[in-house]
């Protein structure tokens, strides 16, 4: 953003957006719960403080580009999104409604801001890893920079490591990928379903710099990505530890909120944790 | 406005040219011409011509290794990046491998990335089934927004691929292996959705795609000898349809063969059959792959195993002429 947010100011657009997705979510009727609002925070960090970005002007040619892989949880960056002014608040409530800009998974055309249409998983990398590449080999542009995230269950898809392989061959160091290391995938949990680990060991051994943080810790996210840009000879993972349902109470850790939304009643109990939680923040500075 | 043919077309002298060469050409052409248009491989550089464009313009070439999920996905990325991508592997593996990821990332997500399948159809010959792809027409045709583009020769495919370089969409070109009949000449016309009359007829249409229309221009003189007056159509761009010279040409004739080396399940003759049963009902025969795999050999052979080769089409439509009234309104 051309003016960057303060860390308590930065965790308080968290809760607003983690109250968005509740909200659309719930008017939805579909969709996922779980991992929007275990990234609430990062996209946060990313939309009011990592991303160079000009909201009233989605194409500015020397703008960040942060692309999404795991398609299913673009109701985070539509609430980030909209918090950040790129369309009015109100058009949240549309999300996965018939003539909506805020399409059920993300749909680059639709929706000015978004760089890419994803949705099956494992995609996002290679994409991302493609700008960069353009950018580091072909225009010869070394001040901007290419985010991707990535959802934990993704990683199994093959797609992934063959951009991890590639990105690792030509040192993409502008590229920086995140990891949203929720533990969770439909099926039920990541190392049941199809182990990861050793995750960090995996991306190491393909050439890339790895960074682990608590993906709930605002500084830390910011500091993770400070150090990503500082790297000038590999690309950097970061894995973020983050609480699937992070917020309210009753969605955190299980992995049957994966692709659920909230009915009204649940709804209404989420957004007043969130109001309480709002409070603790303002008044403990969530420990900064 | 007669399309100009090689005037050394069924003489000893006729040129023979693979379509993949012609590829080659045309892209490094494209790329002089503009400094947006990259490429990217997949470990088949030489095997797909790239290596033209690779040695004139190194940096605009991208190596991505045998991996045809990333090479389509990096493309898109490129192309968000203002590159205009060039991918080229085996259809069997691009199209074939990363249908998926040229849905959603490359027609959804319309980003002009070109799919370059080499190795395309029954002209792999020896490599055996697993090589010979013969569904990427059908794959490549569902798919909106989906430029498709199988040229007939190697001096086409030169056009082709400029054409499409410049189209501003996502394009797939389908390219043989061994070296095919030259037909065409510098002067013929190419462009993108234009199906070309190449000779005149009454008592049949004979519509071919790719290197079936070589074909097709043997199947009519053969046919011409025995008194039938066949009009050979050719249609290079599957999609999208010249819908007004096939119907036109259809009019005429009021019969239609249609011939690819493809797959005929979906492929280019199920595109001319929807076209004629929706705008102008009558009788139509396609030659093609009839639900089955092919094999290893020698092109000639698996052509002849087929009943594809342009003896047998004469021999097919002579029968099937005898048969089958001509359809007028």
């Amino acid at each position: 953003m051309e003016s960057r947010l303060t860390v308590p100011q930065i965790q308080q657009k968290a809760n607003d957006i983690r109250e968005d997705i509740i909200t659309m979510l719930e008017k939805a009727g579909s969709g996922h719960s779980a991992g929007p609002l275990g990234m609430a925070d990062i996209f946060a960090a990313l939309y009011f403080n990592i991303l160079n970005l000009r909201p009233s002007e989605p194409e500015w040619a020397d703008r960040d580009i942060f692309f999404l892989s795991n398609g299913h949880a673009v109701p985070v960056q539509y609430a980030a999104m909209a918090e950040a002014g790129f369309f009015p608040k109100d058009e949240l409530l549309t999300l996965r409604a018939f003539g909506s800009r805020l399409q059920g998974h993300p749909e680059r055309e639709k929706l000015p801001g978004l760089e890419n249409t994803s949705g099956p998983l494992g995609s996002g990398l290679s994409q991302a890893a493609g700008y960069a590449y353009t950018m580091q080999y072909i225009d010869d542009i070394k001040h901007r920079f290419v985010y991707v995230m990535m959802g934990d269950g993704e990683l199994n898809e093959g797609n992934i490591w063959e951009a991890a392989m590639f990105a690792g061959k030509y040192k993409l160091s502008q590229l920086i990928g995140f990891i949203d290391r929720n533990n969770i995938q439909i099926d039920g949990n990541t190392e049941d379903v199809m182990p990861l680990e050793d995750l960090k060991g995996k991306w190491e051994s393909f050439g890339w710099h790895v960074l682990e943080i608590d993906g709930h810790n605002i500084e830390s996210i910011i500091d993770a990505t400070s150090q990503a840009r500082a790297i000038t000879n590999r690309p950097t993972v970061i894995i973020a530890h983050t609480i699937p349902g992070k917020g309210v109470d009753f969605m955190e850790y299980d992995y049957k909120w994966h692709g659920m939304p909230p009915n009204s009643e649940q709804a209404k109990v989420a957004l007043e944790k969130l109001r309480t939680l709002d409070g603790k923040i303002t008044h403990e500075g969530a420990g900064v | 406005m007669s399309y100009p043919l090689d005037p050394a077309l069924f003489s000893d002298d006729m040129k023979l040219d693979p379509t993949r060469a012609g590829f080659g050409r045309g892209l490094k052409a494209a790329g002089e011409a503009n400094e947006a248009i990259v490429a990217l491989c997949a470990d088949l550089t030489e095997s797909t011509q790239m290596h033209l464009f690779r040695d004139a313009f190194p940096k605009r070439f991208v190596e991505v290794g045998i991996a045809e999920q990333n090479l389509v996905t990096v493309a898109s990325g490129m192309a968000r990046a203002g590159k205009i991508p060039f991918t080229s592997s085996y259809a069997a593996f691009s199209p074939g491998r990363n249908w998926e990821q040229i849905r959603t990332t490359v027609t959804l997500n319309n980003q002009p990335v070109k799919i370059v399948g080499s190795h395309a159809g029954i002209y792999t010959g020896k490599d055996g089934a697993t090589h010979q792809m013969l569904e990427d027409i059908a794959l490549m045709r569902v798919l909106p927004r989906m430029v498709v583009v199988a040229p007939g020769d190697a001096i086409e495919a030169e056009k082709a691929t400029m054409a499409i370089a410049e189209n501003g969409q996502p394009s797939y070109i389908r390219l043989a292996r061994e070296k095919t009949p030259v037909f065409s000449m510098q002067e013929s016309p190419f462009e993108i959705g234009k199906a070309y009359i190449l000779k005149d007829g009454t008592d049949v249409s004979l519509m071919g795609t790719g290197t079936m229309t070589y074909q097709l221009l043997l199947a009519a003189k053969i046919l011409a000898e025995n008194g039938i007056n066949a009009e050979v159509v050719h249609v290079p761009t599957i999609k999208p349809l010249d819908e007004e010279t096939i119907l036109a040409s259809a009019k005429r004739t009021g019969r239609v063969i249609t011939a690819e080396e493809a797959q005929i399940a979906g492929g280019f003759g199920s595109a001319i059959a929807e076209l004629l049963s929706e705008k102008l009902p009558m009788p139509v025969k396609r030659f093609g792959v009839q639900d089955r795999f092919g094999e290893s050999g020698d092109p000639k052979e698996i052509f002849q195993s087929m009943g594809l080769t342009g003896e047998q089409i004469a021999e097919s439509v002579q029968v099937w002429c005898g048969e089958t009234h001509q359809y007028h309104q």
